[in-house]
């Protein structure tokens, strides 16, 4: 078992600290990390001495808290796969990936391609469903935003149509597209759409008045309200809506690709599960849990060039 | 012109759920074309209220104002304004909120080259060229009070409203600011009309110092001349006995007269 917990960690090269090489004790672990910060916490209070233990930096720590985290999911993972029937362990799934990321863009006909083609064609449907929302939703949250009336009119609507799962909304997507990557992309449509508006609408209620006061006494035109007070005030809210929706975006294509078929990383999971391939179950698991961290932490990095606190 | 700007009888009352709230009444006040006059009283007294009322942010529910022969019918460019808090935007420059204002009200007759140098030249004015690109979190904030007060006198208003300006400013930064308000009104010859609950403040500023009755239903209590002849100087002032009993008369008021009760 150990030996398998060692080569997952080789394999996703985590910032591999000397991990304990028998199984990990995670409490001990913990302890002499807390220990070390005491230490880390003394030594900005007393003078430098010179003949004090080796102090490791905050990053290291943090890496090696992640590996340890890490390591031990592995080895949870490795326990079940020995016990549990027929959940592929870590190094099973190790070696298909290496297999399947050997070639990730092959295509043999159109339900057999590689697994970047299926994950990129994921990403298109939620570019596209995502993108034609952002187009529908920043307007409308613009002016629900800014007109009482026009809020009171959405929010019953929005109100019921929020909690509605957008599988729901995939027949209808059927039904109007005939088609099943359009009712995919509709569905993505659809669940982007609120965080969209809400978000939007939100932050235009919340721009601070002392801005419209100053928009105010100037007498700015309605344009220059917008482009110079408006848009920039609520730019981090729209950031925060983009965030929501593409993170429920990129959960719903894979339901919704299970459903309609065709390519994508959705549909591949489905089939793999129909080759009982459970190994390749796994790691688009990994690779879906992947590509979503990406993508959130992308936009978080946007997000952070437009914060003017 | 005696009577740049008019206010005739205004009063004010806000609906309220307990139903109608009078903040002011009965206030009548003109000030002439070049001359500083300062609102003070105690907090809620509807000080700022007055300010508001004269920048158009709200409207009488009686009474009028005209300025310079128009009646002021809501807020426009003619009144410059200097919010407590600064109140500048974050994701514009220094140069960048001054210019807004500048654009606003000169765009449409001068060349861009013209505007620019507007902008300098009152950023020039505040002693802040240095910090024009600066964005105001990068800046303290006796600067971004200056930046503001730039961009009030940058659209040459006929007449700049001064809401508290350096109430949010520690002691020593705000007699420095005060100091350059004295240069800069001296040299611009602005008509001011400043809110402070700062007595020496309202004394070292002003040609007049309205002081207002307790609200609700505040008024005017009584209006003190100050006599006392320009270029003014701090220190000088500090011992001089005219100022020391014009302060004391403000004092005499405030908390005399119309001493707030016990909160």
């Amino acid at each position: 078992m150990s030996s398998i917990a060692l080569r997952k960690k080789d394999a996703f090269a985590v910032v591999a600290p000397p991990a304990p090489a028998s199984s990990p004790h995670p409490s001990a672990a913990a302890l002499t990390e807390s220990a070390a910060r005491v230490a880390a916490r003394n030594k900005t209070r007393s003078a430098p001495t010179g003949y004090r233990r080796f102090q490791a930096p905050d990053w290291l720590l943090k890496a090696i808290a992640s590996a340890l985290g890490f390591a031990l999911f592995v080895c949870v993972w490795a326990v079940i796969a020995r016990f549990g029937g027929r959940i592929p362990g870590p190094g099973a799934v190790w070696d298909a990936a290496v297999v399947i990321f050997s070639d990730p863009f092959y295509q043999k006909g159109p339900n057999d391609q590689g697994i970047g083609w299926n994950v990129l064609s994921s990403l298109k449907r939620v570019g596209i469903g995502f993108g034609l929302a952002a187009l529908v939703g920043i307007p409308l949250g613009f002016v629900i935003g800014r007109f009482r009336f026009l809020s009171d009119m959405a929010a019953p609507i929005i109100a019921v149509l929020k909690p509605v799962s957008p599988l729901a909304w995939l027949p209808i997507g059927l039904l109007l597209f005939k088609a099943a990557s359009p009712a995919a992309i509709y569905a993505i449509f659809i669940c982007s759409l609120w965080p969209m508006i809400i978000n939007t609408a939100v932050g235009v209620q919340q721009v601070p008045q002392d801005y419209l006061n100053v928009a105010r006494v100037l007498n700015l035109s309605e344009w220059k309200v917008f482009t110079k007070i408006l848009f920039p005030a609520v730019l981090p809210y729209m950031i925060t809506g983009v965030r929501l929706s593409i993170g429920i975006a990129w959960l719903v294509i894979v339901a919704a690709e299970m459903l309609t078929g065709g390519v994508g990383i959705g549909f591949w999971v489905w089939d793999e599960w129909n080759n009982l391939k459970v190994e390749h179950i796994i790691i688009a698991i990994f690779t879906i849990g992947i590509v979503g961290l990406l993508l959130e932490q992308a936009l978080m990095l946007i997000a952070r060039r437009f914060n003017y606190s | 012109m005696d009577k740049y700007l008019r206010i005739e009888n205004v009063g004010m009352s806000f609906d309220t759920k307990k139903g109608p709230f009078v903040a002011l009444t009965g206030i009548d006040l003109t000030v002439k074309k070049g001359e500083f006059v300062s609102l003070i009283g105690h907090s809620g007294c509807g000080k700022s209220t007055l300010l508001n009322l004269v920048a158009g942010l709200l409207a009488p529910t009686a009474g009028a104002m005209i300025l310079a022969g128009r009646e002021i019918a809501g807020p426009g460019p003619d009144r410059g304004v200097v919010f407590q808090n600064h109140s500048l935007l974050p994701w514009l420059t220094c140069f960048g909120n001054v210019y807004l204002a500048v654009e606003r009200v000169f765009g449409a007759a001068e060349p861009k080259a013209k505007l620019k140098a507007r902008t300098q030249a009152a950023l020039d004015l505040v002693g802040l060229a240095h910090a024009m690109d600066k964005q105001p979190q990068e800046i303290s904030g006796g600067m971004k009070q200056r930046v503001g007060i730039a961009r009030a006198l940058a659209i040459e208003p006929k007449v700049l409203l001064l809401d508290e300006p350096f109430g949010a400013l520690d002691a020593l930064t705000r007699a420095t600011l005060q100091d350059e308000l004295i240069r800069i009104v001296g040299s611009t010859g602005t008509t001011v009309l400043m809110v402070t609950h700062d007595v020496d403040e309202a004394v070292l500023l002003s040609d007049r110092v309205v002081m207002m009755t307790n609200g609700p239903a505040a008024t005017i209590g009584d209006i003190l001349e100050v006599d006392l002849p320009r270029p003014r100087e701090r220190l000088a002032l500090a011992a001089n006995a005219r100022y020391i009993h014009l302060r004391g008369r403000v004092l005499q008021f405030l908390y005399h007269r119309q001493a707030k009760k016990a909160a």
